[in-house]
């Protein structure tokens, strides 16, 4: 119960003059700091859930169907699903370095820092795009012109990366590489249960891309209001909930691509 | 005294005039009126199509209207109900309106976010009633794939994109609510002096916020499955629909109690008031509430013992249902040693909160029937569910809702309404929604399933009763709607505390204050103090 002894003691001396950005239910800026936080953590609990739907149909598809999973999973390019990986890493750390200097007082820098992250998000989206537009160049979106076999391998993004790998000659039958052991699903089986496979893929996939354009969007404000001065040492909390909501966006993705990109990719 | 008192000069009612000062507030009393409103407006919508399905089933032949409109009929009925009214109902209305005076603070933690709750309501609303008008949907308000991802023909994504819509206000409200009672809370008012009403808004925000998600993205996937064509749910490509249900009732049972819990937050606060007395075992009631939201989240699967689910699984999941039972247990029994040489009255408020323990009693119990795996196969979508399931949400939550907003409706408005003929509502309510339900059980034990629009000639005598019960319920819920408007403008002033409640609102004027309190108030005693100290500030001014 400390909080309400010092709410209490708050109320004790009447305040001098009030920060701007204090609103008028609250008592102090510390009191509406700590609502924002709570409120922001109970959001990205929220997000946790929605995206935990999908996780769980993934499980369950992934380990009645592994083998078509582990297929799928080889045709998606390591070197574009790394690089975005650091790309977004990185942008994290840009947006760690905003809210840093949101709380340090340093405006054109935290202005510059928040450019830079939108500029490191604006890639990661640029990335996907080549990457979905390779998904529709093989056939690969689930629907009515969904191919498995159609897919050649060495026009894929994903066996074109791994060309160098001995594994990845090309292969007559199963279209995305030689089988790299026994499969307990045959071509008829991996036409379909592929495209349980990539459901998941552009479900999970786009709605995380859909978080980064909001996360983006929501960016385009703060940076506007950050070079209008409206922070300062005591009222950053636009800064740092938006950087809180980034990182979440950024920890999905280090989820998504293990579980997408990495299937059975050892063998 | 009554006499000399008079409507306070400066209230959050005349604190601004015309439309814009409504629109765009950010005091959580106007943004509840206008919840109010919506949601009586949905629910008298949602009363419509059951009274098309109550007249269809007059009648053992399906002559009134055809197979596939009676399907859209109570699609539309639960659709709105469930989403657009039961969820709202409580929290909405009574919990944005008395949270914060009960805690002591000036609003809600994220005033704005709460209006943004109301305007993503709306739209969630308009939404789901447009697609609703231009074509229906027929799937049932479950949306079982693969029927709505491949076989319906009518409008499933854009009524499935309105319930998306809404559950962000859902969200947005349980939120605030969670932010609002861990850190606005006013000097004094410890945890375990809050009104049993907030434990219980407490509760129901913890599941709007851990459930709602869930249905978000089980929508999302049935809009991409039936928009797009990807087969997550399809079980041509390997896809399995029971996925969908897990999915779907992981959210949909969890808000059963997003219904109930509120209503029994009212029901702790009548029952104590009326009897004059501390309630009986205050911290177990208070942690009942979070026991029942933490058990709704893993029975989920009750639902589909009958969908091919693994036996063990479901021995599991009805053992858990089973555990249900015991913290609503604890809270009637509670309740009953609360009345237990009390000093109880009969005020219109605690007729419904008599009427709530009986019917959450028999919802509850017969909910025991269907939780026990062999009595579920017989009776597994049939009316014995339609009946059980009305008995919570309609028996239980709509009575805690009208007990709740008789009994803070001199607080709303500052005036008191007509005690007889609100009496004569309470009464109507209860025998016809007995006469609707009641027969349900029997009929449905005997066979009849839900969702048809015809029926053996045999069980005509039950549909009837039913139907006539339909009407009486529905004049009982008509009736409020005009005493209870005449008595904004006829009513007698009621006075800061007409019942001699204890609750920290009721130390406030009524209606009161924009910023609720003069000053913060101070809280220096446990809640429920009815003995010692309420009795001597009855009709305090």
């Amino acid at each position: 119960m400390s909080n309400v002894v010092a709410h209490a003691d708050d109320h004790g001396h009447a305040h001098a003059a009030h920060h701007p950005a204090l609103q008028h239910h609250f008592d102090t800026m510390a009191q509406q700091k700590e609502a924002a936080v709570v409120g922001m953590w109970v959001f990205l609990l929220t997000e946790i859930l929605f995206f935990g739907g999908l996780f769980a149909a993934y499980m369950v598809y992934r380990i009645w169907y592994f083998d078509a999973f582990a297929e799928a999973s080889r045709s998606l390019s390591l070197f574009w699903g790394g690089l975005n990986t650091a790309v977004l890493i990185g942008s994290s750390l840009t947006m760690a370095m905003a809210v840093r200097c949101a709380q340090t007082n340093k405006r054109s820098a935290t202005v510059n820092w928040l450019i830079l992250t939108m500029i490191l998000g604006t890639v990661f989206l640029g990335v996907k795009v080549i990457e979905y537009a390779d998904k529709f160049e093989h056939h690969h979106v689930p629907g009515y012109n969904y191919q498995w076999a159609a897919a050649h391998p060495s026009t894929s993004l994903g066996a074109g990366e791994a060309a160098g790998a001995e594994h990845a000659a090309p292969s007559t039958a199963l279209g995305a590489g030689e089988p790299h052991r026994e499969l307990s699903l045959n071509a008829d089986q991996l036409q379909l249960t592929t495209q349980i496979y990539f459901s998941l893929y552009f479900t999970m996939t786009g709605l995380h891309a859909i978080h980064m354009i909001i996360g983006i969007g929501i960016m385009l404000v703060i940076t506007w209001m950050a070079y209008k001065g409206r922070f300062d040492e005591q009222y950053y909390t636009p800064v740092e909930m938006t950087g809180l909501y980034w990182h979440f966006v950024d920890i999905v993705w280090i989820f998504l691509f293990p579980l997408l990109y990495l299937v059975e990719r050892h063998v | 005294m009554l006499d000399k008192l008079k409507i306070p000069e400066r209230n959050y009612l005349n604190n601004g005039h015309g439309l814009a000062s409504w629109l765009l507030t950010k005091d959580h009393k106007r943004i509840a009126i206008m919840y109010l409103i919506s949601i009586s407006v949905m629910f008298f919508l949602g009363g419509l199509f059951a009274v098309a399905i109550r007249l269809e089933l007059a009648t053992p032949a399906g002559d009134f209207v055809q197979a596939d409109t009676y399907n859209k009929f109570f699609t539309a009925h639960g659709v709105i109900m469930v989403f657009f009214f039961l969820i709202p109902s409580i929290p909405a209305v009574l919990g944005n309106f008395l949270i914060p005076p009960m805690i002591g603070a000036k609003d809600l933690a994220f005033p704005r976010i709460n209006l943004l709750s109301l305007y993503i309501y709306w739209i969630g609303g308009v939404f789901t009633l447009y697609a609703m008008l231009s074509g229906g949907v027929d799937t049932g308000w479950t949306f079982y794939t693969p029927y709505s991802a491949t076989g319906s023909n009518s409008n499933v994504v854009p009524v499935a994109l309105g319930i998306f819509i809404a559950g962000f206000s859902s969200i947005l409200t349980g939120l605030n609510f969670i932010v609002t009672i861990h850190r606005m809370r006013a000097p004094g008012m410890t945890w375990f002096r809050l009104p049993l009403f907030v434990w219980a808004h407490y509760a129901t925000s913890l599941v709007q916020v851990l459930g709602t998600p869930v249905i978000a993205i089980t929508i999302v996937m049935l809009g991409v499955e039936r928009g797009l064509g990807f087969g997550i749910f399809d079980p041509a490509r390997g896809g399995d629909p029971v996925l969908f249900q897990h999915l779907f009732w992981f959210y949909s049972h969890p808000a059963v109690y997003i219904m109930i819990l509120p209503a029994l937050g009212v029901q702790s606060e009548l029952i104590s008031t009326f009897s004059r007395k501390t309630i009986f075992g205050y911290s177990f009631v208070a942690f009942s509430s979070l026991a029942i939201a933490v058990f709704g989240f893993i029975v989920w699967a009750h639902h589909m013992f009958v969908a091919g689910i693994s036996t063990y699984a479901a021995m599991v999941f009805s053992f858990l249902s089973f555990s249900v039972a015991i913290p609503s247990a604890v809270k009637v029994f509670n309740w009953t040693a609360t009345l237990y040489k009390g000093a109880i009255s009969f005020e219109t408020p605690m007729l419904y909160a008599y009427g709530f323990m009986g019917l959450f009693a028999i919802g509850g119990l017969t909910g025991l029937f269907l939780a026990t795996l062999g009595m579920d196969i017989h009776l597994h979508d049939t009316y014995f569910v339609v009946a059980h399931f009305h008995y919570i949400m309609v028996g239980g939550a709509i009575m805690g809702y009208l007990g709740g907003l008789h009994f803070w409706w001199p607080k709303i408005t500052g005036r008191m309404y007509s005690e007889f003929f609100s009496r004569i509502a309470a009464i109507l309510v209860f025998v016809g929604f007995n006469l609707t339900f009641l027969p349900q059980f029997v009929v449905g034990y005997l066979g009849m399933p839900r969702r048809y629009h015809s029926y053996p000639d045999e069980m005509q005598v039950l549909n009837v009763m039913s139907s006539a019960g339909a009407s009486v319920l529905g004049l009982g819920y008509a009736l409020p709607v005009i005493y209870l408007l005449y008595s904004l403008k006829k009513g007698a002033v009621a006075g800061p505390n007409p019942w001699g409640a204890s609750g920290l609102e009721w130390q406030t004027q009524s209606p009161p204050l924009t910023e609720n309190f003069i000053e913060v108030p101070v809280v220096d005693r446990e809640p429920y103090e009815y003995e010692h100290v309420v009795a001597k500030e009855k009709h305090l001014v």
